[in-house]
């Protein structure tokens, strides 16, 4: 069997650099905004008391997400034992550091005091679903940081597969932590579901891989190395799986809220005349990130198209943040029902109406950024650390047996 | 010159030594004052009381806003400027409400009604439970309350609340009651006008407007009491808490409705 090289990622250095400063940009224009925030307050965001998280986490919840998910295809190769997916545990383990340090850094960042945040990691409430999210994240960190250095030191090889293991069970767990953020919100009725956690998970799954697959094709194309049919075709089949459980979970999480006659009202609100929710559950999340990357995914005419491939998983992406988007938006902008059996007359804070929302360019750009500090981490990781394979051409026949 | 002899230069010294006495006293005083500050609230709040509230809706006016309009008064709300060009919507939408009118109609019966909706001061309240850092607490005598030295701001507590009693201040803040401290990025709600009652009094801002105005819908007490005023009118008249089936046990409980 050949052994896998591994290499710091190399390219041109302008191709770089010129990279890496249109990051830096991006994000030096997020930061700007985040401070143009908290400099006035939120009234200069469409936020309000009405829809109190907006775009910021949407973004924020979106790449923690993708985060936990991305760290899937380390587990594979070393929890479940995939010789095809060993190679790619490495680039699988910092992708998913990125892709939470993003998420973390915008919803920081949105906090109404985000100088506090000694107070949030010294002061606990552990009955707070989100105090348990902040060990939990912290703890991410350390576990993979631990993880990646069991599969990059040889010496440590003995203790890959017990933190295999254990940041397995983490990434589990934090999943859980931030799909209950919601699941235990009683009073509103879009949320309060047990099903919000493994819905989560799955949706993880999906936006993590699809990040991983994205990723991995552009670095590969950037330093102008290889990587085999076979173990894209692998990839491939695995998202699609994935993105078919989403759209399952997602009919599950309708249908029971359809038998429950109190839930009628935002079930009718998400699925009919919801506009722009309904419109981007359908459109967004079902067609766009659910039914034409199955199509993608699954068309003998494009089974071995990598810009098949890649256009598959980036619609992936859009979808499952339209979806993020209707559970976090979506499942504010619907009025909490305190009065079962009347009707709100007047209000001076829009009981019993939909509330609106116009996200605002700062909230946006702050999000933004959120991705770009990802793809930076990702960037300078993989040219810093020999984290990507020299090759990833299919083994010869057999190797894998 | 003092600087030409080679005896000790006792102004130097004396300098010296005042400068550390200052900022001994510099570094402890705020200490000592804590403390001292400290000793004369140590009773706090005693969980031999429940504070709690009672509505008559049959009372509450149509078109009346005393009680919204004391409580912005009595809270300092009504300092609150509203941001250059802001459209009236978006700026009803951010600004802080820790009471607002309801008027509702009931689609069986079409039957109106009117109530204030404010904090309802529950015994399992949901925003301290979600609340990452404890700053939504609860006093022993049943009041919820936002410490605004450990509000991180998240929201959290708002997004949990069921009655959307909660207020996140949008905006910075210019002008400021000493009783009623607000700061931008924090979260606030009815308080049941904790520093009136901490100070002796029995009535909160609110209940004190409607009864000026003549309706009376309002009555604030102690529930534990079975002497207190409404502690018998809970027990003589049938009333409501609103969302009932989450079971939070509120302290602010609703009649005809």
């Amino acid at each position: 069997m050949i052994k896998t090289q591994y290499r710091e990622l190399h390219c041109s250095s302008p191709r770089y650099w010129g990279g890496l400063a249109s990051l830096a940009f991006i994000i030096l224009v997020g930061l700007g905004a985040a401070f143009h925030m908290e400099h006035n307050g939120h009234f200069v965001t469409g936020m309000s008391n009405q829809i109190v998280w907006g775009l910021p986490h949407v973004f924020a919840i979106f790449l923690i997400v993708a985060a936990s998910g991305a760290l899937n295809v380390a587990s594979i190769g070393s929890v479940f034992g995939g010789p095809m997916y060993k190679p790619l545990g490495r680039f699988s383990g910092l992708l998913a550091i990125g892709l939470l340090a993003g998420g973390l850094v915008v919803l920081l960042l949105d906090l109404g005091r985000p100088d506090r945040l000694i107070v949030a990691m010294t002061t606990y409430n552990f009955k707070s679903i989100f105090a348990w999210n902040i060990i939990l994240y912290t703890g991410f960190f350390t576990i993979v940081g631990l993880y990646l250095w069991t599969m990059m030191d040889r010496k440590f090889e003995q203790y890959k597969r017990p933190v295999g293991f254990a940041a397995f069970f983490w990434r589990i767990a934090l999943t859980t932590g931030t799909g209950s953020i919601f699941g235990f919100l009683v009073a509103r009725e879009a949320y309060d579901a047990a099903i919000m956690a493994p819905m989560f998970i799955i949706m993880s799954f999906s936006y993590g891989l699809a990040f991983f697959i994205i990723t991995l094709i552009s670095a590969y194309w950037w330093a102008g190395r290889t990587i085999g049919d076979l173990r894209l075709a692998k990839l491939k089949n695995l998202l699609g799986v994935f993105v078919g459980a989403v759209l399952y979970f997602a009919l599950v999480y309708h249908l029971t809220n359809l038998y429950v006659t109190q839930h009628h009202g935002v079930e009718r609100f998400i699925l009919l005349d919801g506009g722009i929710y309904t419109n981007m559950f359908w459109i967004g999340q079902v067609l766009i990130g659910g039914v034409i990357p199955l199509f993608l995914l699954y068309s003998p005419a494009f089974t071995t198209s990598r810009f098949a491939l890649s256009i598959a998983s980036l619609l992936v992406l859009i979808g499952g943040f339209f979806q993020v988007y209707v559970i976090v938006i979506g499942g504010q902008a619907y009025p909490m029902n305190l009065f079962p059996g009347k009707e709100v007359l007047e209000s001076s804070f829009y009981d019993g109406v939909v509330a609106s929302y116009t996200p605002t360019t700062a909230e946006a750009l702050l999000g933004i950024a959120g991705i770009a500090i990802a793809m930076t981490l990702v960037a300078v990781g993989s040219r810093m650390l020999r984290v990507l394979p020299e090759s990833l051409e299919d083994p010869a026949e057999g190797e894998c047996a | 010159m003092s600087c030409n002899s080679d005896q000790p230069d006792m102004n130097r010294r004396g300098f010296l030594g005042k400068t550390v006495v200052a900022a001994t006293a510099a570094v402890v005083a705020p200490g000592i004052m804590l403390t001292v500050a400290k000793a004369s609230s140590e009773e706090g709040a005693s969980s031999a009381v429940r504070w709690g509230m009672l509505i008559d809706t049959n009372k509450c006016a149509d078109g009346c806003s005393a009680c919204v309009d004391a409580c912005n008064k009595e809270n300092g709300i009504d300092l609150m400027q509203r941001p250059e060009g802001q459209a009236d919507e978006m700026w009803n939408a951010q600004r802080p409400q820790w009471v607002r009118k309801v008027k509702l109609r009931d689609k069986q019966t079409g039957e109106v009604s009117n109530l204030p909706m404010m904090c309802q001061h529950c015994e399992h309240p949901p925003c301290v439970d979600v609340c990452p850092t404890g700053a939504s607490f609860k006093r022993a005598d049943g009041i919820v309350m936002v410490d605004r030295h450990t509000c991180i701001g998240c929201r959290y507590c708002m997004m949990a609340c069921p009655y959307k009693a909660r207020s996140f201040i949008h905006q910075d803040v210019a002008e400021q009651l000493t009783g009623a401290p607000r700061g931008k990025g924090c979260v606030e709600s009815c308080n049941l006008c904790a520093g009136r009652i901490d100070a002796g009094n029995s009535t909160t801002a609110c209940q004190d407007a409607c009864n000026r105005d003549g309706h009376q819908a309002i009555l604030f007490g102690d529930l534990k009491n079975p002497d207190s005023e409404i502690a018998k009118a809970l027990k003589t008249e049938s009333s409501h808490q609103i969302r009932a089936d989450l079971e939070l046990n509120t302290g602010v409980r609703y009649t005809n409705i």
